[in-house]
């Protein structure tokens, strides 16, 4: 009894030190510059790791949320003889909600395990250490462009999403169901307004690409130097991000819109 | 992976962000680059605007001649006070008597103004008022109405 009271404690003091590692390697690796320091071209290699590698999921999965919403809104709207709010109701969702929390899961699947694993890698076959025994900050080094890269990619993403789904929905709406394509583009475009809907979606993905990426550099700087410890790790990004993205999608939602 | 190749790629990734936002703004979101171009103003009060919106489309005949730029509360009258950016080429065909109604689009759709030209010779101008105008029509008060009538018949 008196052990298992003593584990939970254990358990909290621990949950509580990781978070505060989790705040240190943020504030200590959100800045450039010092020695061994990335470069702009790294940054760009990780854009191009994170975001460009994750292009086609992204598509892919797009146009098929955008499919289905068409699809399955045709079916709710034609019972009330709404079928011209289709394009408004598509978009709106895809902009809104759909574009940034999809992005951000598919994101933190396809690239946030591998940069977990990646950087856990790193740390098990000691290039870390190596990086710091030569003077270089490996924070500095490994983490800030990773960090950035993500923070720049997923609201890239997020928009390649939403527009890919909302062609989607127009393909299922306007080709296959015979919806008149005015009413689809037209009411949409009466609707949507740019700063409500498009800039707060971008904004959102952007607090989504730093969070995830941040959980996912935290997790393989942190992780146990061993194959068992990378693969917990890796686990933990996915999981430990996916609630977070959608959890930070009500607190966002709600500042946001205001009125809860 | 050659660093040009990647930087290539990047390139092209960022290029089809920038593309999609255009598009955002542009298709989806309606934004017009014809801002720039000349506009008037002109008033109207109404009684009852009934969800009437900034940003609303003012149009004559079903064609978007403006928009609603501005309404306010004239503590006067206490009426709405609601004014138009009408497109100069729409303006020169404004008689003095042309009135203003709130109309909606199909049966639950959005609020806009519909404009209909009078007989008169002289033309509106900038900041004129509309005199004639006609509130949007509000079911509660003609459901309330048709039951009095009923009450009462």
């Amino acid at each position: 009894m008196v052990s298992q009271i003593r584990s939970l404690g254990r358990y909290g003091v621990e949950s509580i030190q990781s978070i505060g590692r989790a705040g240190m390697l943020f504030a200590q690796s959100v800045t450039w510059g010092g020695p061994g320091s990335a470069g702009f071209r790294d940054l760009i290699r990780q854009i191009y790791s994170v975001g460009v590698r994750s292009l086609s999921i992204i598509i892919v999965a797009g146009f098929f949320v955008g499919m289905v919403l068409a699809l399955q809104g045709y079916n709710i709207l034609v019972k009330f003889g709404s079928v011209s709010a289709l394009g408004t109701m598509v978009s709106l969702t895809l902009l809104r909600e759909l574009g940034p929390v999809m992005a951000a899961l598919l994101f933190a699947g396809r690239a946030g395990s591998a940069l977990t694993a990646e950087i856990g890698l790193m740390k098990a076959t000691e290039q870390l250490s190596a990086m710091e025994m030569m003077g270089v900050d490996p924070l500095k080094r490994v983490v800030t462009p990773r960090l950035w890269a993500g923070v720049i990619s997923v609201p890239v993403l997020a928009l390649l999403f939403s527009t890919v789904g909302i062609w989607g929905g127009a393909f299922v709406a306007v080709d296959l169901l015979g919806l008149y394509d005015g009413a689809y583009w037209s009411n949409m475009a009466n609707t949507v307004t740019f700063y409500e809907d498009v800039v707060k979606g971008l904004i959102k993905a952007s607090v989504f690409g730093l969070v995830v990426t941040w959980i996912a550099v935290y997790q393989g700087y942190d992780s146990a130097p061993t194959s068992e410890g990378i693969g917990k790790a890796t686990t933990q990004t996915v999981v430990i991000s996916s609630l977070a993205v959608l959890g930070l999608d009500f607190v966002l939602t709600a500042v946001m819109l205001g009125g809860v | 992976m050659q660093m040009r190749n990647v930087e290539l790629m990047v390139g092209g990734f960022m290029v089809m962000g920038i593309i999609a936002l255009v598009l955002m703004a542009f298709r989806v979101s309606g934004l017009s680059m014809e801002a720039g171009g000349e506009t008037y103003t002109l008033k109207a009060r109404f009684e009852n605007l009934g969800g009437l919106t900034e940003r609303a489309k003012v149009s004559m005949s079903g064609v978007t001649v403006g928009k609603v730029s501005r309404i306010y509360l004239d503590k006067e009258w206490y009426m709405a006070v609601v004014e138009m950016e009408i497109d100069s080429n729409a303006m020169a065909t404004l008689s003095t008597d042309t009135s203003a109604a709130i109309l909606t689009a199909g049966l639950l759709g959005e609020k806009y103004i519909g404009l209909t030209v009078g007989a008169e010779a002289d033309y509106l101008a900038d900041g004129d008022w509309i005199h004639e105008t006609q509130s949007a029509i509000v079911l509660e008060e003609l459901i309330g109405r048709f039951f009095l009538d009923k009450a009462e018949g």
